[in-house]
C-alpha cells in the first residue's frame, strides 16, 4: 500500500519479469540485441538515480526481485508476464522455474502467468492444460512477434490460436495479456499492428484482453479498438516511465486513454526489470495533467487508485481491503468512456 | 566521351536526403539525426544511416535506406551510390540487397510476403491525419469562442498561412486529396467529410493519431541519442502543437 497526503492506494504491478539475459543464456546475437534494446529504453527513460549498470540489468534473481518490486511495502501484489524468446535464449528469456517457485513461496504477493504459442500445435494444447494445473493459471502472456523455427510471428486470429483461446475459456484462464513488438523481423507486416485484438475480443467476450504498452507505438489504433470492445484493457508498461523525461507526452497518453477506454480498464505496470515500480508509483500519485492541456480533464485521486491497483485486483480476484475500494465509473460498455472529460474550446490556460 | 566534372558536394547530398522521410515519424531523416555520414569521392557517394534501436522494424529501415539511395541518385552528377544502414541485425542483408539493386522481396525472400506499398500508404494516411489535427487544433485555440463542434465548417482557405498549413497541403497532395481553398479541412478515414454526428469523434480520433506520431518521434529521437551519444547535435528541433512547451522537458 502507498500513502500520500492522507490518501491510500492499493498497488498491483500487473507486469513484472524474472529474466536471464546473461551471455551464457544467449543463443545468438539477437539475444544480446534484445536486452540491449531494453537497456537503452531503461537508460533513456529512467531518472539518473534509478539507472542500473549493464551487468545488473542482465539478471536480477529472485531475492533482488523481491527487494526491488516490494521496496518500502508500496506494491501489494505483482504479476509475472514472461516472454519465451526461445530462439534467442537457451533457457528462454522469462525464467519459468525460478519465477513460478517464487510465486509459490509468496502466493499473497505474486501471481505467475505463463505463455502459450499456437505454433506449438496439438502438443502445446496438452502443455497448456498441464501448465494451467501446475501454475493455477488465471492469465497468460502472449507475444505475437516471437520467433518460432522459420516463423517470424503469428496473429491472434490464426485458427490454431482460437483452439488455445477455447482451452483458456474452458480452464478459466480469463486474462489474456498481449504483447506486440518490438521485433526484428515480421518484415512486410507491421509487427505492432493491434487489429487482431479486435477479432478475438469480439469472438471471446468472456475473456479479458490486456494490451500491454497500451499498444505503443500504435496508441491510436489501440484506443480505437479498445473503445469498441468492453473486454479490452490497456497495460501501462513502457508508457508510464515517460512520466519522468516526457511528462507532457505521458499526460497526452493518459488523457487519450481516459477518454477512449476509461478509468476502469487501465492497469499500472512497471515492466520490472525494465524499471522498478517504486519511483513510478510515487511519480504517478503526484502526477497531474498540465493546466494548459485543456483538451484533457484533470486525473482524480479515485482514477489513480483504480489504475494503480483496483482494476488489476478485480481481474485477478486479489483481495482488497474494503476501505481502499472505489466504485466503478458509470461508463458505457463501448464508445468513448468519458466524452465530457475535455474542454471543448481548447482554450490555452 | 570525356569525363564530366561533376561537382557533387556533401551538402547537395544532404539536401537531397532532406526529402527522405521516416514514414512512421513523418519527419526527414536528416532532422532526426539518422544520417550518420555522407562521403563523396568524385562522383561516388556513400551514405550511412543509423537508427534508434536494433529492433527498429527492417521494413521501415528498408524504406528509408532505399529512399535515401533513390534521392541521392537523383542528384545531378552522382555516379555510384552506396547506401548502408549500420548496426542492425539485418544490416548485411539490407546492404547486400541494396547493392544488388534487389527489391524488398528479392532481399528478404520467404520472410516477405508482400511489397511495402501498403505499409507506406498506411503511414501516408496517418501523416495526413496528424497534420489535419494540428491545423484544426491550432484553429480552435486561436479564438476562445470556437469549439470542437465548429471544425466541420473550416475550409482550407480559412487556415492561416504557415508551416502547419503547408504541411497539411503537401500531405493532401501526396494522397490525391483535394487542395482547393474551398475544401473542408476535416476529413474522415475515407477522405470525405464526416456526417455532423461524427464530427467530434473524427476530430478526437485524429488527435490520438497526432499524439501517437509525435510521441513516437520524441521517443525515437531520445533512443537515438542514448545509442549514439552526440547524435543530438544532428537533430533539428521538432516543432510541437504546444509550441510554448516542447513535449520533452527533461533530459
Amino acid at each position: 500500500m502507498y500513502s500520500k497526503d492522507g490518501n491510500d492506494y492499493f498497488v498491483v504491478d500487473a507486469h513484472i519479469a524474472l529474466w536471464d539475459a546473461r551471455p551464457e543464456n544467449q543463443l545468438n546475437i539477437h539475444g544480446k540485441q534484445f536486452i540491449d534494446c531494453f537497456y537503452d529504453y531503461h537508460r533513456n527513460l529512467s531518472p539518473e538515480s534509478e539507472v542500473w549498470d549493464y551487468e545488473q540489468y542482465l539478471y536480477q534473481g529472485g531475492e533482488k526481485l523481491m527487494a526491488d518490486v516490494f521496496a518500502d511495502g508500496i506494491v501489494d501484489h505483482a504479476i509475472f508476464q514472461p516472454a519465451r524468446l526461445g530462439e534467442f535464449y537457451a533457457n528462454g528469456f522469462g525464467q519459468t522455474e525460478e519465477a513460478s517457485a517464487l510465486a509459490q513461496a509468496h502466493p499473497d504477493k505474486l501471481t505467475y502467468n505463463h505463455y502459450w504459442d499456437p505454433r506449438d500445435g496439438e502438443n502445446g494444447l496438452d502443455k497448456l492444460r498441464e501448465n494451467a494445473e501446475r501454475f493455477q493459471l488465471k492469465g497468460v502472456k502472449l507475444y505475437t512477434a516471437d520467433w518460432h523455427g522459420d516463423s517470424r510471428g503469428w496473429k491472434l486470429n490464426d485458427p490454431m490460436a482460437y483452439r488455445y483461446f477455447e482451452v483458456c475459456r474452458e480452464l478459466g484462464i480469463r486474462n489474456i495479456h498481449i504483447h506486440k513488438g518490438p521485433t526484428i523481423r515480421p518484415l512486410d507486416r507491421d509487427a505492432f499492428d493491434v487489429a487482431d485484438v479486435d477479432h478475438v475480443a469480439t469472438d471471446f467476450t468472456d475473456l479479458n484482453f490486456v494490451v500491454e504498452h497500451v499498444g505503443l507505438p500504435r496508441l491510436e489504433d489501440f484506443c480505437w479498438i479498445a473503445t469498441q470492445e468492453p473486454n479490452v484493457y490497456g497495460g501501462l508498461a513502457v508508457a508510464i516511465p515517460f512520466i519522468h523525461t516526457r511528462p507532457r507526452y505521458f499526460a497526452q497518453i493518459m488523457g487519450e486513454l481516459l477518454y477512449w477506454i476509461g478509468e476502469d480498464r487501465i492497469l499500472f505496470s512497471s515492466d520490472y526489470a525494465l524499471w522498478t515500480p517504486k519511483w513510478l508509483v510515487e511519480r504517478f500519485v503526484d502526477f497531474q495533467i498540465p493546466e494548459d492541456m485543456t483538451e484533457y480533464a484533470p486525473i482524480t485521486t479515485d482514477q489513480k487508485r483504480k489504475v494503480l491497483g483496483l482494476n488489476a485486483a478485480k481481474l485477478y480476484d486479489i483481495p482488497v481491503p474494503a476501505d481502499l475500494q472505489v466504485a466503478e465509473a458509470d461508463a458505457t460498455a463501448t464508445g468513448p468512456r468519458d466524452p465530457d472529460a475535455a474542454d471543448k474550446n481548447l482554450a490555452m490556460a | 566521351m570525356t569525363a564530366v566534372l561533376t561537382g557533387v558536394t556533401a551538402a547537395a547530398v544532404r539536401e537531397a536526403l532532406g526529402g527522405v522521410v521516416d514514414p512512421e515519424l513523418d519527419e526527414p531523416v536528416t532532422d532526426l539525426g539518422f544520417v550518420r555520414s555522407v562521403t563523396v569521392r568524385g562522383a561516388d557517394v556513400e551514405v550511412h544511416l543509423r537508427l534508434p534501436t536494433s529492433f527498429c522494424a527492417p521494413n521501415f529501415a528498408w524504406l528509408m535506406v532505399s529512399d535515401a539511395r533513390d534521392a541521392v541518385r537523383a542528384v545531378p552528377g552522382v555516379g555510384r551510390v552506396v547506401g548502408e544502414r549500420d548496426d542492425h541485425p539485418d544490416s548485411d542483408l539490407i546492404n547486400r540487397g541494396l547493392a544488388a539493386d534487389a527489391d524488398y522481396r528479392g532481399t528478404f525472400g520467404h520472410e516477405a510476403e508482400e511489397s511495402l506499398d501498403e505499409l507506406r500508404a498506411t503511414f501516408h494516411r496517418k501523416a495526413h491525419t496528424a497534420a489535419m489535427e494540428r491545423a484544426l487544433t491550432s484553429w480552435v485555440r486561436a479564438d476562445p469562442t470556437r469549439t470542437e463542434d465548429d471544425v466541420a465548417a473550416v475550409r482550407l482557405g480559412d487556415l492561416p498561412a504557415g508551416r502547419q498549413t503547408d504541411s497539411l497541403l503537401s500531405r493532401r497532395a501526396a494522397l490525391g486529396l483535394p487542395t482547393d481553398p474551398s475544401s473542408p479541412v476535416l476529413l474522415g478515414p475515407d477522405g470525405t467529410p464526416p456526417a455532423p454526428e461524427h464530427v467530434a469523434l473524427t476530430f478526437r480520433k485524429a488527435r490520438s493519431v497526432r499524439v501517437s506520431v509525435d510521441g513516437n518521434a520524441h521517443f525515437c529521437r531520445g533512443l537515438l541519442t542514448t545509442r549514439y551519444p552526440g547524435s543530438e547535435t544532428d537533430q533539428v528541433f521538432r516543432p510541437s502543437i504546444d509550441s510554448t512547451l516542447p513535449l520533452e522537458v527533461l533530459r
